[in-house]
């Protein structure tokens, strides 16, 4: 009888603290069946871009009868992993393009954005990235292009006129050579693909063309003896030769006269608010103008509950009003091409970045292609003095496999 | 069946113990064959791996250790840097460990409390604050440099040097990448590249290490220290044993256990170690920072391959528990073996040749 007593009180004792485990692992968030409360994952640049999606996500909450939470997150990739692995991803997030084919060749991605009635506006190319499988799957919330940022005060110190702005890739190392003394090097950049990736498509190189990986093309080795060359010359330096941690603090801490970076230079001001300096578009090359766009866009998890909410604030949200509204507080430039050249007009400082947008190319990306990026990344370490040939070679081998793996 | 007076006592115990089972086997036991099961899976990161997930045998595994490509070579990358890391910690931490021990038991010591105080620091300060640290102490300008400038000697770029410590030593003596040494190695590097050694910024991370654990380990010394009498210690003096002899001979045997227990803890958390590596980030510069458990990571959180991420931290456990294992080997209970016994029997013989010779002088004395 006693014993029949204590097993009962066990097992109603371990049953409970089971229950109990699994309740506190799969509650919040979702919201179950009532599909317009909202929650918003973005990563954001600072307190400016937070405030503005929050007044934004409001605004829209207020009109359409719904509720909005906006969180923002320490670590978005770790914090969406978490979220779609618990069954309980947040209902609209920030997708960057980096991590876009990964997402959505997993399932994650509701590919809503061909439904949406703005769907034509969006720059073609930003599209093109945000396509996977040819399905339209994500709108982009903006993007910035790459430019040749200049210091102008260490510009017209070494007396430089608008006739020098580097307009190629002989009058770019002209102008680093002049810009180059004892306290400034002339041309920074960090040594990764998603810069000097620009400078291998400037000689005619691109990664995939069409089906076919061409990494190790002469236009890409073209590109990268063009950087090291200028690297041996001493009048290119990678950030982390002259103690910066990027382009920006180089540029601004007066380290580097030229640097490479996109309209997020705009961030500088806080800690080098005397620093002086103007974009342009980056110098051709043999291969014509080139640049690489980066975006970001709105993601929908798959078979949400609340998609059809989320696809409603999307529309909104990058309407061109709610855009031009964000560049407002932020400085992104606007997804839809009629926003961006509104945009242009607003902001003369940054038309470059938009001018840039007719040529910029999306950087490589395919799913399982940014584990062979990153060991690009990591043998372009060993650039300079290093066997260029080389790195191209392993880079292809890399990305091959990697493109073979995800053509199934 | 007659109980006896203890006979209910079973059942408290069970009683009393089943929370902590309970709870060890919700959070620990349930979770750890639940990854194991995921590193046997495909699955993707989506929703519970139970439900959405199929096994496809060892695939997951074959793919980091066996198949070419790019996993293969991150993890044996991973690898790699890890074992120069435990080789260069745990030795060094342990020796540091005990000597400052020894150090701070001295009763001769002044303000003994102070060192053994500030020795701990470290190891009660966040590692990720540790790490900013000397991430700035090291940078190109840092001080670190501006201290070995002051002796003329200039230091290299710590954290954005890829080149590996064994590599520059090697050129040194004209080996090169060539030869057989050029020839592929296990699991798809090459021995060059698994000679490759520290870099500059992975030595930073193994000094870190020193300075941060030799405090915790410190502790453990210091504690199985006090628990040797000085009785003991005075015992040997009287013996004529020189505090070199002692320690050597009377302190370290002693200490055995607690050395087991460092050197297992250290081996643990060396094979473990993620804070710092996710601090520098991407296993920069050149994945020469790369570590298992942070490559574990970046495939599940970065590259949503969780199953592969599960099967390197599986074959992590699996290295650990081996290592321990050849630890426990190595320092197990043993009684003299051969080289003991034939010491003990030299030792014999020479007491035996004392004696014999001492009682002769006797002899001749009295004669």
């Amino acid at each position: 009888m006693s014993k029949k007593i204590w097993a009962g009180a066990a097992i109603a004792a371990a049953s409970a603290l089971v229950l109990a485990g699994c309740a506190g692992g799969g509650g919040s968030g979702d919201g179950g069946g009532d599909s317009r409360d909202l929650t918003i994952l973005i990563g954001t640049s600072g307190d400016a871009e937070t405030a503005a999606v929050e007044a934004a996500a409001d605004t829209w909450a207020a009109d359409n009868d719904a509720t909005v939470e906006v969180v923002v997150a320490s670590d978005l990739n770790q914090q969406l992993s978490q979220g779609f692995a618990g069954d309980d991803a947040p209902d609209l997030f920030y997708m960057g393009w980096d991590q876009f084919s990964t997402y959505a060749s997993n399932g994650y991605l509701e590919p809503y954005a061909a439904d949406l009635p703005n769907a034509g506006d969006f720059y073609p190319a930003l599209a093109d990235t945000f396509t996977y499988d040819g399905t339209f799957t994500c709108a982009p919330k903006d993007f910035s292009t790459l430019g040749l940022i200049i210091n102008t005060d260490l510009w017209t110190a070494a007396g430089l006129t608008d006739a020098d702005i580097p307009t190629d890739w002989d009058s770019l190392e002209a102008a680093a050579t002049a810009l180059t003394n004892d306290t400034t090097v002339g041309l920074a950049f960090g040594l990764e693909y998603a810069r000097i990736g620009v400078f291998m498509n400037q000689a005619g190189g691109t990664l995939l063309d069409g089906d076919t990986v061409a990494a190790d093309s002469p236009e890409n080795l073209e590109g990268l003896e063009y950087v090291q060359k200028l690297h041996d010359a001493g009048v290119l330096k990678f950030p982390s030769e002259i103690d910066a941690g990027w382009g920006g603090e180089a540029l601004g801490a007066g380290k580097a006269a030229m640097v490479i970076e996109g309209p997020w230079i705009k961030g500088i001001q806080g800690d080098f608010p005397d620093t002086n300096y103007a974009a342009y578009e980056l110098p051709a090359g043999p291969g014509g103008k080139s640049t690489f766009t980066f975006t970001n866009c709105w993601g929908i998890p798959a078979d949400s509950p609340t998609k059809d909410a989320a696809v409603e604030l999307v529309e909104y949200l990058t309407g061109d009003d709610q855009q031009l509204a964000f560049a407002d507080a932020f400085g992104v430039i606007p997804s839809t091409e009629s926003a961006a050249a509104s945009y242009a007009e607003k902001y003369p400082e940054n038309a470059s970045f938009v001018a840039g947008n007719d040529y910029a190319v999306s950087p490589v990306n395919f799913a399982g292609s940014a584990d062979a990026v990153a060991d690009f990344n990591a043998q372009l370490e060993g650039l300079s003095g290093g066997d260029a040939k080389a790195i191209l070679a392993s880079f292809q081998q890399e990305l091959q496999a990697a493109y073979d793996e995800s053509q199934g | 069946m007659s109980r006896g007076i203890r006979g209910g006592e079973a059942r408290y115990g069970w009683a009393f113990v089943a929370p902590a089972i309970l709870i060890i086997g919700v959070f620990l036991v349930l979770p750890i064959f639940l990854a194991l099961f995921v590193s046997f899976s495909d699955w993707n990161g989506r929703g519970s791996p139970l439900a959405n997930a199929d096994l496809v045998g060892g695939a997951n595994y074959s793919k980091i250790l066996l198949e070419d490509g790019l996993a293969q070579r991150n993890f044996a990358t991973a690898i790699r840097n890890n074992l120069y890391y435990v080789i260069a910690v745990v030795p060094l931490q342990t020796a540091l460990a005990m000597f400052l021990a020894v150090q701070v038991n001295r009763r001769l010591l002044r303000a003994r409390g102070f060192f053994r105080t500030a020795f701990y620091f470290p190891s009660v300060t966040s590692s990720i604050a540790i790490t900013t640290i000397f991430l700035f102490l090291f940078t190109g300008s840092g001080a670190v440099n501006a201290f070995l400038a002051w002796f003329g000697a200039e230091g290299p770029n710590w954290f954005a040097e890829p080149a590996g410590l064994m590599h520059g030593i090697l050129g040194a003596f004209g080996v090169g990448n060539a030869g057989p040494i050029a020839a592929g190695g296990p699991l798809g590097l090459t021995w060059w590249e698994w000679l490759a050694g520290p870099s500059s910024a992975l030595s930073v991370l193994i000094i870190m290490a020193i300075f941060t654990t030799s405090g915790t380990f410190m502790l453990l010394f210091l504690a199985a220290l006090q628990n040797v009498g000085s009785e003991i210690e005075e015992a040997a003096m009287v013996d004529g044993a020189n505090s070199l002899r002692t320690f050597f001979s009377v302190t370290l045997p002693m200490l055995k256990p607690t050395l087991f227990t460092v050197l297992t803890l250290g081996l643990i958390g060396t094979w473990q170690v993620f804070d710092q590596v996710y601090l520098i980030g991407d296993g920069k510069p050149g994945k020469t920072t790369l570590m298992p458990a942070y490559l574990a990571y970046l495939s599940s959180f970065e590259g949503l391959k969780w199953g592969q991420g599960a099967a390197i931290s599986f074959v992590l456990f699996g290295i650990i528990v081996a290592m321990t294992l050849v630890q426990r080997w190595v320092l197990r209970d043993r009684d003299l073996g051969s080289a003991g016994v034939r010491r003990e029997r030299r030792f014999v013989r020479q007491l035996n040749r004392d004696a014999a010779a001492a009682s002769a002088k006797t002899a001749g004395v009295s004669r």
